[in-house]
């Protein structure tokens, strides 16, 4: 298995990706950590003319602190993350669902940004970004643009990256005084998500005063629990009430049936798995 | 690197570390993907998207202008010379056996079947022209569903033949007069139960992916190939292709694993050695995984239909068997006899008074079937192990007392069992207790009835499984009975070097387990050299030119034998060597600790290595003596090798999640005598995790087009070190009263006990809410549909 | 083209290298380390684990371009130049953690990549730092107990003397817990 020839960029600097992108043409494709694109490549799935490789742009490693929000560089790498105080301090979720992604080997090279704009529906990154309400910022010959999260992710391996475009870096809001927790459910510890689940509540003595859940492998694209939020927020902070509220994470969902599971147990999974999450991260 | 160093006569039973290690942790290691010849060419092969079609064109003439390409061709222009695959095992005089061209002809059959061949400069070459052969299909009906395959109006896999029935093989203990009438005894009996099972096909999943390099400008053609079968592989190449057997060397360097999968002669192995002797120049082909997963050959894939009868007290009166086994669209070299080989187990340690078996072998528009981890015995293993659980909760008993009311008993070896084998030993008993003790079992269950009775959202459960296997393949005579096309013999030579080092040349040919220490460990006791001095060579026919290779788990029982036979024939020729050199007489010699001793005056001796000198010299032996020490033998077993054991699982089962978590899991078997105590542990490690494998993870199912659902192990799901527990096991030694040396087979008793076990404790933690199975293997959906499926008659 | 440099197992090698090339193909193919396999097509197996600049990465998913520039340590540089094993390689010979041996060489640079990582790892940490290793032979029981063995050997200033048989290995490592034991 050995990927159709192409030809390939290694630019320095983000407006040269960008201008090596424009010139490859709409069959230029962009090579972030290589780990779900090289596997692509030689199952010859993707059959790019051009290959920009931003494994030299530097400006988009790191991880730096923005007062209210920290802004990972999308070509940090999943052990990058892993390592970050910043990140460690301001955004566990990140941290915990990051390490679950794949394996060492893979978190050595894949890469933040790379797993946002996959847009896989079943990768843990993109759920836990619609939930802390992450923003992207992404350069293209126009210029710079930021989208938010909840349009970020189109459809199924579709993000709002234009072929022409890159994205630099991410900008996830800091969770001060709140309880995270990502609830990955799969069948071996190398496959993907069947459900995942991440959760951030703030709570006040006994009372849920704010709650994000949003829902990995339910539908084409990460899908915000409004429903579960909505039924959590102002809430006493018991089992009951998060278990009444679990059941509403079915709303607005669209799980498929595959080979791994069917629509039905994803459905059923995504109701159990929320109260656990939920749960978890409102410390009951 | 070794450091234990062992005397003489203690080498067999020790933990020594292996010799193979060497080179295999270092990367020095020999795979057949790192042979590289001048001028090789590398191939790549196109393999139908197809299930079942008519080739309606096919041109490969587009290819040809591809860079680096030197040839290609499709099926049709070699079909003068590719010949058709073999099957060694009809297992009936009727067994259908259809035309198997390595490469596909007019139609093609499954999805992955070759259809066209490029040579080209380089692998990426290769590839590249692939994408440009044109071919178009004109698609048939497919059938994949065995019941539906064997309906009357079901669509045709080999349109030439009048059904998709490949055989039909039975068994009745009161024809063969060795027991009773089945169907007298589900009349007469108080409790009957009929469970269908289902074994999911499998994929074996060595690491190492097939490769084949050949060299065609030799005197001799040689084929380098990571098979498990060198001289069967030379034997079909010389018989299907035409070519004088004596122009054909066949070499298995290092092989990485192969569990069955690589006992085959496969497609890619002729297509390789075709298209070398056509371009005249050497080629390779190493496949991808995704072409190891799609049409390497697949396990499993049954259909179970099984009936005890018994009486209130527990003891079983009747088994009846019906099967239906996938063979897949063409028969591999013994897809047949893959399910004939489970008849004989499915009485297993019981004394069932009557039996009766019935297998059909059906084809469909799938890759074909064949040998895996166990073959037919795993399978049979499985249904009696899960049924005989049903019958005790039928019965309210707990299982292990089910399976001691009817098990032999330890004083009635040899016991002839109702499927006509006669056990030489074993000691089910003492097995079973070891393993009870080791498990804490009447404490778990203790805690079992605790978590029941307060409703834990966590259940647990306890499988048991009391199983015992027929290997060491085989008695040739009882391979003729079952129309088997070879022997089950092996062979194994010992060269005496003149500085007394020694070459052990023997007809297995391991990949993975670990001959080249146990065969060292063996020659040193019987020879008094030590474990250092001795090579083992195999998997040449340069210099192993005969033997049956490796399966089975017969190594150790039939070569195994084989080398004590060559080494006693090294000792009887010194004898008189020796006696020259001491000047006294032979009868006066005796040979202990690795030396003939005069009986009486032990001072005086001469070692092996004394002898082997004096024969090269030759200079002052007795007249007519023949100067050599070496020797060989050939072993044919007067029965299979029978090891056994007790394994005992404990599962944790989300009731919500329907998640299963193996909890803890002891295995107490039996292998008789232990040439390499590690060893055999590290081959029950592993068997058993491949048992777990099917009962919980791995499935390779179609969709309704013919399409492999899991193709790469992406979806294949292969468990990890985070996916498998930690095992606890423990040995009784029973030795098997035949072998030279009282050992048993072991390679395959893992798998074959595990499965059942961990099945019977997933539905054992369900059956308070009246599940009575989970179909394997048990996912986390599977489980959760079926503890919820009792839901309603739990309440009511 | 692209024009690489590589430090591979301690040598500098400048290829041109078309762009398409897998790291393990160019490591086979053009520079010898056959050492090093591939196992699948998908990333899951492992069995081409090398260290790039000293971090564990599967060389069928790295294009050999990527590595432009980098330290690539293989199966083949991992022992001393005297021949003596590294201690995971002693250790998975001492603790049967191989059979066919075909996973072997990534399984034991993913552990080497593991213990620079975390010194003392548990069992479930192994397993978990493992992940990315299929192995078909063993169950991966003792490949389990061989990096716990290796990890103690390694914390240990001074190796303690060894012996070829399990039983020794675990007596003697001097530093370990009492959970080291399997």
């Amino acid at each position: 298995m050995i990927p159709a020839q192409f030809e390939y960029s290694r630019p320095a600097g983000v407006q040269e990706a960008v201008r090596a992108l424009a010139e490859g043409g709409e069959d230029a494709k962009v090579l972030a950590g290589g780990q779900s694109l090289i596997p692509m490549l030689r199952m010859r799935l993707a059959v790019p003319s051009l290959v920009v490789d931003l494994g030299g742009v530097v400006e988009m490693r790191g991880v730096r602190d923005d007062g209210d929000a920290l802004v990972i560089g999308a070509m940090t790498t999943h052990d990058q993350v892993l390592r970050d105080p910043l990140v460690h301090e301001h955004a566990p979720l990140v941290v915990q669902a990051t390490s679950t992604v794949a394996d060492r080997q893979v978190r050595h090279m894949g890469t933040f940004g790379g797993s946002l704009a996959h847009a896989d529906a079943a990768g843990d990154l993109p759920s836990v970004a619609v939930a802390l309400d992450a923003t992207f910022d992404i350069e293209g010959p126009g210029g710079r643009r930021t989208v938010p999260a909840g349009e970020f992710f189109v459809d199924y391996l579709t993000s709002a990256v234009s072929p022409d475009e890159v994205l630099v870096s991410v900008r996830v809001p800091k969770l001060t005084g709140w309880g995270t927790h990502y609830e990955k459910f799969n069948r071996v510890a190398q496959a993907w998500a069947l459900v995942g689940v991440a959760a951030a509540v703030r709570r006040s003595g006994q009372t849920i005063e704010d709650a994000r859940v949003a829902l990995t492998s339910m539908g084409p694209t990460p899908v915000r629990a409004r429903g579960v939020e909505e039924a959590l927020i102002g809430a006493p902070a018991t089992a009951e009430v998060v278990n009444a509220a679990a059941d509403r994470a079915g709303e607005g969902t669209e799980p498929s049936s595959d080979v791994s599971a069917s629509g039905e147990y994803r459905l059923h999974l995504a109701r159990v798995l929320t109260g656990r999450a939920v749960a978890a991260a409102g410390g009951l | 690197m070794t450091a234990t160093e062992a005397g003489p006569g203690t080498s067999v039973g020790a933990a020594l570390g292996r010799k193979e290690d060497a080179r295999l942790i270092t990367g020095r290691t020999m795979w057949t993907d790192n042979v590289t010849l001048p001028g090789m060419l590398h191939l790549a092969i196109l393999r139908s998207p197809m299930a079942h079609a008519r080739i309606t064109h096919l041109d490969v003439t587009p290819a040809l202008e591809s860079p680096g390409v030197i040839t290609a061709f499709s099926g049709r222009e070699v079909a003068d010379v590719q010949g058709s695959l073999p099957c060694a095992w009809p297992v009936t005089e009727d067994t259908v056996v259809p035309d198997y061209p390595p490469i596909a002809v007019d139609e093609v059959r499954h999805t992955g079947e070759p259809v066209a061949v490029v040579a080209a400069r380089d692998k990426a070459s290769a590839e590249d022209a692939l994408e440009l052969i044109e071919v178009d299909y004109e698609p048939l009906p497919v059938v994949l569903d065995m019941e539906a395959a064997l309906a009357d109006d079901a669509p045709l896999v080999h349109r030439d033949q009048g059904s998709n029935r490949c055989y039909t093989w039975t068994f009745d203990s009161a024809e063969a007069g060795t027991g009773g009438d089945v169907t007298r005894a589900e009349s007469d009996a108080e409790v009957v139960v009929t469970r269908r099972f289902s074994q999911q096909r499998l994929i074996p999943a060595f690491m190492e992916p097939r490769s084949i390099v050949v060299d065609p400008t030799g005197d001799q053609i040689t084929m380098w190939s990571a098979t498990q079968v060198p001289h069967i592989l030379r034997l079909m190449l010389a018989m299907v292709t035409g070519t004088p057997e004596h122009k054909v060397r066949v070499v298995a360097p290092d092989v990485g694993g192969g569990f069955g999968g690589k006992l085959q002669v496969t497609p890619e192995e002729f297509i390789a050695f075709v298209a070398a002797n056509r371009i005249g120049r050497p080629v390779k082909f190493t496949e991808s995984r995704s072409e190891t997963m799609m049409s390497g050959h697949h396990g499993r894939d049954q259909i179970q239909d099984v009936t005890i009868s018994a009486r209130r007290d527990g003891s079983v009166t009747g088994l009846s068997v019906r099967l239906l086994a996938n063979m897949g669209a063409y028969l591999g070299l013994v897809t047949p006899g893959v399910p004939v080989l489970g008849a004989f187990m499915y009485n297993a340690i019981y004394k069932f008074p009557a039996y009766r078996f019935e297998c059909t072998g059906v084809f469909t528009n799938t890759t074909k079937t064949d040998a895996y981890r166990g073959a037919g015995r795993p399978e049979a293993t499985f249904a009696i192990e899960r049924a005989m659980d049903e019958l005790a909760a039928e019965l309210g008993m707990d299982p292990l007392e089910l399976r001691r009311r009817n098990w032999i008993n330890h004083d009635e070896f040899p016991f002839t069992t109702v499927s006509t084998l006669t056990y030489d030993s074993g000691n089910y008993e003492a097995a079973t207790e070891r393993a009870k003790e080791l498990f804490g079992y009447d404490e778990l269950r203790r805690e079992q009835e605790r978590r029941r009775a307060a409703g834990d959202t966590v259940q647990l459960g306890i499988g048991v499984s009391t199983f015992t296997e027929m290997c060491g393949l085989a008695p040739s005579r009882v391979l003729g009975s079952l129309n088997y096309g070879a022997g089950g013999w092996e062979t194994a030579s010992v060269r005496v070097l003149p500085t007394g080092k020694v070459e052990v040349v023997t007809g297995t040919s391991p990949h993975g387990q670990g001959h080249e220490t146990a065969w060292s460990q063996i020659a040193a006791d019987q020879l008094g050299v030590p474990f250092e001095d001795i090579e083992v060579l195999h998997g040449d026919t340069r210099s192993s030119h005969k033997g049956l290779d490796t399966y089975g788990s017969r190594s150790l029982a039939v070569g195994g034998a084989a080398l004590v036979h060559a080494c006693e024939k090294v000792v009887d020729k010194a004898r008189p060597v020796a006696a020259h050199l001491l000047e006294c007489d032979p009868a006066d010699l005796e040979f202990t600790d690795g030396a003939f001793r005069v009986r009486g005056s032990p001072e005086s001796a001469k070692t092996i290595a004394d002898c082997s000198l004096a024969v090269f010299n030759a200079h002052d032996l007795p007249e007519g003596m023949e100067p050599s020490l070496d020797s060989d033998a050939t072993y044919d077993p007067a029965n299979f090798s029978f090891p056994h054991g007790s394994h005992l699982c404990a599962t944790e089962v989300d009731t919500e999640t329907g998640r299963v978590r193996i909890r803890s899991y002891v295995a107490v078997d039996d292998v008789g005598r232990v040439v390499n105590p590690t060893i055999v542990e590290g081959q029950v490690h592993g068997g058993i995790a491949q048992g777990i494998a099917q009962a919980l993870y791995e499935e390779a199912s179609y969709d309704d087009d013919g399409n492999l659902l899991a193709g790469t192990f992406v979806d294949y799901l292969v468990p990890s070190a985070t996916d498998l527990p930690t095992i606890t096991t423990d040995r009784t030694e029973t030795p098997a009263p035949d072998h030279p040396l009282g050992a048993k087979g072991v390679g395959e008793a893992g798998t074959i006990a595990s499965t059942p076990a961990v099945v019977n404790a997933v539905v054992d933690a369900l059956r308070p809410s009246g599940v009575t199975d989970v179909p394997m293997p048990c996912t986390p959906e599977r489980v959760w549909r079926a503890a919820r499926s009792t839901e309603g008659s739990e309440r009511s | 083209m692209s024009r690489i440099n590589l430090t591979v197992d301690g040598v500098r090698y400048d290829d041109d290298v078309d762009p398409r090339t897998l790291l393990v193909h160019h490591l086979r193919e053009r520079l010898g380390k056959v050492g090093t396999v591939v196992g699948c097509d998908t990333t899951n197996c492992g069995a081409c684990t090398v260290l790039m600049d000293g971090q564990g990465v599967k060389s069928c998913t790295v294009l050999a371009a990527q590595a432009d520039g980098r330290t690539i340590d293989t199966i083949e540089g991992l022992a001393g130049e005297d021949g003596t094993l590294h201690p995971v390689q002693q250790a998975f010979h001492e603790r049967h953690a191989l059979q066919c041996g075909y996973c072997t060489p990534g399984m034991i640079m993913a552990a080497v990549d593991l213990l620079s990582e975390n010194p003392d790892p548990t069992e479930d940490e192994v397993r978990e730092g493992l992940e990315g290793n299929l192995c078909r032979c063993t169950g991966y029981q003792n490949i389990v107990g061989a990096v716990r063995d290796a990890a103690a050997t390694m914390r240990a200033e001074v190796p303690a003397p060894r012996e070829s048989t399990t039983e020794t290995v675990e007596g003697t490592a001097p530093t370990t817990t009492g959970e080291v034991a399997r």
